[in-house]
C-alpha cells in the first residue's frame, strides 16, 4: 500500500519509461543512409530486366515466347523471324517497365536463362518513354550486369 | 524631457527589446533542430543531419521555407483576429523574458555591487509572469475563433481549457515558493536559494517542482498533454494558418517552453547558483543556462517518451490531483512555518525569518 502510494507520488512508472528512451539515445543507430550506404540485396532480388549472350557472343534468347506467355502484366512483347543461318531469333524484344511488376516469372520461365532479372533498381526516369526498353537497351543491360548476374546465378544454384 | 533624452529613451528600448527577441527566436529555431535530432536518436534512428554540418542549417532551411510560403486567409475568417492571434499570443511569451533574471554581474568589478541581469527587476515579478504568460490564452482562444471553421474552434477550446485549469494549480505552486522565499521578485528568490545544493527549493518543494514542471507541459501543450493537436483535430487551432503566421504559432509554444524551463530553474533549482558553492566562479549564466537546457532537453525527452492523454483524463490530474495536491502542501508549509517545534526544520530554506 505504502509502496504503492510511493510508487505513485515519485512518478515511478513514468520513471521506467523515460530510462528506456534514455538508453536508446545512446545506443547504435540503425539509419542507413541512402544514396551513400545502401542495404545488401539478395542475389534473388528482382530489378532491371537484362537479355544475356553466350560467351561466343550469341544471344541467348531463342525466341520461344514463354517470358511473354507467362508475364502477368503484359509487359513484354516479342516479334521473331527466322534468321539467314535457319535459326529463330527476335526482331524485337520491348519490356514496358511501367507494366513490369517485377514478379520474376519471365525469368523463371526462361528455358535458356537469357531474360534475368539484375539487382539494378536505381533507373527511374523523369518520362514515361524512358521506361519502354527495346532489345537492344535490354542487351546492353545484360552486357554492362554480367558479372553481377553470373555471379547471383551461381549463388543460387544450390537452390534452384 | 528633451526630444533628445526620448529619442535614447527609444532606443534603449528597443535595444532591450531585441536582446529578448533575437536570442529567443534563435534558440527556438535550433531547438526544434534538437527536438528532431534527440526524439531521431531515441527512436534509433540519426534524425535531420544533410542541411549543412550536421543538419545545422536546417533550422535555417525550414524558416526560409516557412518565411516564403503563401499566408492563406480563408474567405469567410475575420481577417483582424486571424492576423492579430498569432501576435497576440506570442507578444506574451516574449513580454515575459522582461523580468527573468539571467544572472548576476559586477560588470568585471566595474560595479561595486552586483546588478541583476533582467531588463526589469520587477518586484512583482512572479505575479507579473503569472499575469501576462495567461495572456496568450486569448491569441489561441482569437485564432480558433476567426478562423470560422470547426475544427480550430475545438483546438482553441481545448487549448483555452487546457492552460485555465493548469495554470491555477501553478499559481498554487508558486504560492509555496512565495512562501518560503517571502518576495515575489525572482532575483531576491534566487538568492534565497543561495549556498548550494541543499538550499534549493527543490529539496522541501519538490512535489511542487513536479506539479509545477507537469503543469508547464500542459501550459505549452507539450506532448503528454497536446491534445489540442491531435489527429482527429488535424493541428488544433491553427489548421487556418499557413506561412509565417504559422511560424509565430509555434515560436510562441516554444518560447513558452524555454520560459517554463527558466522559470523552473529560477524557482526550485537554484537559479544561477552552482549545486555547490565552490563551483560558482563559473560564471551564473552558465549555470542557469545549463539548467535550462536540462529541462529544455527533459520536454523533449518526454515527447519521445509518452504518449497522449485524453481529455478528461487532462481535466482529471488538472482539478482533481494537481489543486489539491498543491493547496496540500501550501497548508503543509504554513503548519510547519508556524508550529513551534516544527519551524526549525523549515528556517533552513525560510528566507525571510
Amino acid at each position: 500500500m505504502l509502496k504503492r502510494a510511493l510508487k505513485t507520488w515519485f512518478l515511478w512508472e513514468l520513471l521506467i519509461g523515460l530510462s528506456v528512451t534514455g538508453k536508446y539515445l545512446f545506443k547504435k543507430k540503425i539509419t542507413v543512409e541512402y544514396p551513400e550506404e545502401k542495404t545488401p540485396l539478395s542475389p534473388r532480388f528482382r530489378g532491371l530486366h537484362g537479355l544475356r549472350r553466350y560467351e561466343s557472343g550469341e544471344e541467348r534468347c531463342i525466341a520461344c515466347k514463354l517470358c511473354e506467355v507467362v508475364c502477368p502484366a503484359l509487359a513484354i512483347t516479342i516479334e521473331s523471324e527466322e534468321r539467314d543461318d535457319g535459326s529463330r531469333r527476335t526482331t524485337r524484344y520491348d519490356i514496358d517497365m511501367s507494366k513490369c511488376i517485377y514478379c520474376g516469372f519471365c525469368q523463371e520461365a526462361c528455358p535458356v536463362d537469357a531474360i534475368v532479372e539484375t539487382q539494378e533498381f536505381e533507373y527511374a526516369t523523369e518520362t514515361r518513354s524512358g521506361l519502354y526498353y527495346n532489345k537492344d537497351m535490354l542487351l546492353a543491360n545484360g552486357k554492362r550486369y554480367e558479372v553481377q548476374i553470373a555471379a547471383n546465378i551461381a549463388a543460387d544454384a544450390p537452390y534452384s | 524631457m528633451s526630444v533628445m533624452d526620448m529619442v535614447i529613451q527609444a532606443v534603449i528600448w528597443a535595444l532591450e527589446v531585441l536582446a529578448i527577441t533575437v536570442p529567443i527566436a534563435l534558440s527556438v529555431a535550433y531547438i526544434t533542430y534538437a527536438e528532431r535530432r534527440v526524439i531521431g536518436w531515441m527512436q534509433v534512428r540519426k534524425g535531420c543531419n544533410r542541411v549543412g554540418p550536421a543538419g545545422l542549417l536546417q533550422p535555417l532551411a525550414d524558416g526560409l521555407k516557412l518565411f516564403l510560403k503563401e499566408t492563406i486567409i480563408p474567405a469567410k475568417a475575420n481577417k483582424l483576429l486571424f492576423v492579430g492571434a498569432p501576435v497576440l499570443a506570442l507578444v506574451p511569451t516574449l513580454a515575459a523574458f522582461a523580468v527573468v533574471p539571467f544572472g548576476e554581474t559586477s560588470l568585471f568589478g566595474l560595479w561595486k555591487v552586483p546588478h541583476v541581469m533582467a531588463i526589469s527587476n520587477l518586484n512583482v515579478g512572479l505575479l507579473y509572469l503569472m499575469a501576462i504568460s495567461s495572456l496568450s490564452v486569448y491569441g489561441f482562444l482569437m485564432a480558433g475563433w476567426a478562423s470560422n471553421s470547426k475544427y480550430p474552434i475545438m483546438g482553441s477550446i481545448r487549448s483555452t481549457c487546457q492552460m485555465i485549469s493548469y495554470e491555477v494549480s501553478m499559481g498554487f505552486g508558486l504560492v509555496t515558493v512565495m512562501m518560503l522565499s517571502g518576495s515575489l521578485n525572482l532575483s531576491d528568490i534566487v538568492h534565497a536559494q543561495a549556498g548550494g545544493l541543499l538550499h534549493w527549493y527543490m529539496i522541501p518543494l519538490f512535489p511542487m517542482l513536479l506539479v509545477f514542471f507537469i503543469s508547464g507541459c500542459a501550459e505549452t501543450g507539450r506532448t503528454p498533454f497536446d491534445l489540442t493537436e491531435t489527429e482527429e483535430l488535424v493541428s488544433g487551432y491553427n489548421v487556418e494558418y499557413s506561412g509565417m503566421w504559422f511560424a509565430t504559432f509555434s515560436l510562441a509554444e516554444y518560447g513558452a517552453m524555454i520560459l517554463i524551463s527558466l522559470m523552473t530553474s529560477i524557482l526550485f533549482l537554484g537559479g544561477w547558483y552552482a549545486p555547490i558553492p565552490a563551483l560558482d566562479i563559473i560564471p551564473g549564466i552558465v549555470w542557469l543556462l545549463a539548467k535550462t537546457s536540462f529541462l529544455i532537453f527533459t520536454f523533449i525527452w518526454f515527447r519521445a517518451t509518452f504518449p497522449r492523454y485524453r481529455y478528461d483524463q487532462m481535466m482529471r490530474l488538472g482539478w482533481k490531483i494537481f489543486l489539491p495536491w498543491t493547496l496540500g502542501w501550501i497548508f503543509v508549509v504554513g503548519l510547519f512555518i508556524y508550529t513551534p517545534g516544527l519551524d526549525h526544520i523549515i528556517n533552513f530554506w525560510l528566507a525571510w525569518r
